[in-house]
């Protein structure tokens, strides 16, 4: 952190998740220089580190981080802090879009899906803000969705594993007042990545840059919510109230 | 450290108002409690912090402890016929010189606020206008004491010179300094003799410091950068001394020379939105400083608040900068590097971040310290609204001139530099570091520029 670059070092915890990406070339755009990769398959991270560099990073590090082996999170989250130095940004990327048809006949492809989005999140959050409160400042931005706001029959089990992980991140927020540690919860619509692929586009979809950027600009006013894109808060504060039956009809 | 059900922490910025960080803030009343304070520094470490003004990241320290210097205020000894005192290190400037001043002494270098502690200006090893023939603020101290987690000590430039000059600008990272002997200088009146012109431009200014500053104690100019319609920089150049008796007219003879006041007109109460420091508004400031003062040389009295300190006048006026704040870029350079100067200006401007208020001055002198900031040459203090433009890769772009050129930047002011540059601009850092090691082993002295600038090596 400096007067004129406050987030100078990041770590992307689902560092191949094209939003983790986007986020962090984006920061790399606006003076980050230390970039921190944290994920499962070293490969893949190994090529994103490779494209952050060409783009300006000045330092990538990889880390192996699995959402799921929840017992692991304390170890890696407290090594990304010690062997790096500070970090200013910790942007919470991992998740997974599941197939809600097979989800909804399997209880352990349910399960997968709340251990990820949910439990991971929640698992990485505790020993991040102790790590965050020891060094007096930075930020957390976890990647909620729309999708948190309302259950739809469509994606409720997605929805359901992002609606707890979104209350989570708002509690936590609140718990963290005055501590010099920001928690930002970003909300984005349908965005085009490799993980919605086969899915049919929603209206207002949305880009990986057009996230990043987003992200960017909440980071530095300091926002507790942001909605990608922007109009989305207006439509889901009507979207909430709509009773029941004509919900179900148009989603 | 006492227990107690106070919420202790802070969150804590620089004057700049940039980068805040939350630390646990403890005040000692006596200094016998620096020593429990250091051995009890969580391992995000300790740093002492005095009036905060330090534009940038020097005396917070995000995680761990600071030590604020506020309650050791007291003036310990002042001797007005030899001129020496000694202070604690939480005294401001502005105490002392209300002290001294009524018995004919001043303090011997002034740096552009009087809001700035002893300890402060030892650890910064501050300079002012007359620094070409005066030196530094250190140059004047006769002795340190001295609190760091290895040992206490009363340490001096003569009997201590590794110790002192690690000290002198080693920006709080040697440890806590609770007494500072200062030795004055006598002063006939509390009035300065002060000698004002404009210059049309860069060169001219120049040429006419290079000539005339060494007849004057005190010279600095204020460069104006923002005058639209032509590419030109013009200036105001103040040179000056201290009033003798001589200088006064009769009226002001009759009346107390020595009368001396330092109020504040009025206080800026909230930050202003980031919106009024605008172009058009810094461009009307600069025209009334540039049309104020004379085509030719004239000579008048003022007084010593505004000839030093004219910013002090407005209690909190780095809130104006607004939510955002803003940052000082000083550097310095070496004679014989002067396009530096112009390149600054012009790529200030090109970024679309051009100063708000910028101010030249020429130094005569090394400082003694290892990391002291001054060299013989020219050094330039720009005040930038942070948030404009490309200011970062502009400012980062400017470093490299500056090092290749065989200048550095000020750490007193700095927030942003690059750690790369460090050993670059500041070639006696590792030996200033071997010294740093030996006064603290454990690693206990930490800040925010410490750890952004690697200064002291990472407590494990």
């Amino acid at each position: 952190m400096n007067s004129l670059v406050p987030i100078e070092s990041v770590l992307v915890l689902g560092g191949t998740s094209e939003i983790g990406e986007s986020t962090a070339a984006e920061l790399v755009r606006h003076g980050a220089r230390r970039i921190v990769l944290a994920g499962r398959d070293v490969d893949a991270l190994r090529e994103v580190g490779e494209r952050l560099r060409a783009n300006g990073a000045g330092q990538v590090e990889l880390i192996a981080f699995d959402a799921t082996a929840t017992e692991t999170h304390d170890d890696v989250v407290r090594r990304a802090f010690s062997d790096f130095g500070d970090i200013d940004l910790a942007l919470i990327a991992f998740g997974i879009l599941g197939d809600q048809e097979i989800a909804e006949q399997s209880a352990a492809a349910a399960l997968e899906l709340v251990t990820t989005n949910f439990e991971g999140a929640v698992s990485v959050a505790i020993p991040l803000v102790r790590e965050m409160r020891r060094q007096g400042h930075g930020h957390i931005a976890v990647l909620s969705s729309v999708a948190a706001e309302r259950p739809r029959r469509a994606n409720f089990v997605y929805g359901s594993s992002k609606a707890g992980l979104d209350a989570f991140f708002q509690g936590l927020s609140d718990s963290l007042a005055g501590s010099g540690v920001h928690v930002m919860v970003v909300r984005p619509g349908f965005v085009h990545t490799k993980m919605t692929v086969s899915s049919p586009p929603a209206p207002l979809a949305t880009t990986p840059e057009a996230v990043a950027r987003a992200i960017r600009r909440g980071l530095e006013r300091g926002a507790g919510t942001i909605w990608i894109p922007g109009k989305l808060r207006w439509v889901m504060s009507g979207m909430r109230h709509l009773p029941r039956p004509l919900f179900r009809r148009i989603t | 450290m006492k227990t107690s059900i106070v919420d202790t922490h802070q969150q804590l910025t620089g004057w700049g108002r940039t980068a805040p960080t939350l630390a646990d803030v403890r005040r000692p009343q006596r200094a016998d409690e620096i020593a429990a304070l250091l051995s009890q520094a969580p391992s995000r470490g300790a740093i002492p912090r005095g009036l905060g003004r330090s534009y940038g990241d020097a005396a917070q320290n995000g995680g761990g402890l600071v030590i604020e210097t506020g309650e050791l205020d007291d003036i310990l000894e002042f001797d007005p016929e030899q001129g020496v005192a000694t202070g604690k290190s939480g005294l401001s400037l502005a105490a002392l010189i209300r002290a001294v001043l009524p018995h004919g002494w001043f303090i011997p270098v002034s740096p552009g606020t009087r809001q700035v502690t002893l300890g402060g200006a030892v650890a910064a090893d501050v300079h002012g206008k007359n620094q070409h023939r005066d030196g530094n603020f250190c140059d004047h101290v006769e002795a340190v004491e001295l609190h760091s987690p290895a040992r206490a000590a009363t340490i001096t430039r003569d009997s201590d010179a590794d110790v002192f000059g690690a000290t002198a600008g080693g920006m709080g990272l040697t440890g806590v300094i609770s007494t500072v002997r200062l030795r004055l200088m006598r002063v006939e009146t509390a009035w300065m003799v002060a000698r004002v012109r404009r210059l049309p431009n860069l060169e001219a200014l120049l040429v006419e410091m290079t000539d005339l500053d060494d007849r004057f104690q005190y010279s600095v100019a204020w460069v104006d950068c923002r005058a639209r319609g032509r590419n030109q920089v013009r200036a105001v150049l103040t040179l000056g001394g201290h009033a003798q008796m001589d200088d006064l007219d009769p009226r002001r003879r009759r009346q107390d020379p020595l009368r001396y006041r330092d109020s504040t007109w009025m206080t800026v109460p909230w930050e202003l939105p980031s919106g009024v420091l605008n172009p058009a508004s810094l461009a009307a400031f600069n025209e009334v400083v540039y049309r104020r003062a004379p085509a030719t040389a004239r000579t008048g009295l003022t007084g010593i608040g505004p000839f030093f300190y004219p910013l002090d006048v407005v209690s909190g006026w780095n809130r104006v900068y607004g939510k955002r704040g803003f940052l000082q870029y000083q550097f310095v350079v070496p004679f014989g590097a002067e396009q530096v100067l112009r390149e600054a200006l012009d790529m200030l401007s090109q970024a679309g971040s051009p100063p708000s208020l910028s101010v030249l001055k020429r130094f005569g002198r090394t400082a003694f310290g290892h990391l002291g900031f001054p060299m013989p040459g020219w050094t330039f203090a720009l005040d930038v609204p942070v948030g404009g433009g490309d200011l970062d890769r502009a400012l980062c772009s400017l470093d490299e001139k500056v090092a290749q050129a065989g200048g550095r930047v000020y750490l007193a002011k700095d927030s942003r530099l690059r750690r790369e540059l460090l050993p670059v601009m500041y070639p006696r850092l590792a030996e200033w570091r071997a010294i740093q090691a030996e006064l603290d082993p454990g690693g206990v002295l930490q800040s925010d520029l410490s750890r952004r600038l690697a200064m002291v090596p990472a407590r494990g």
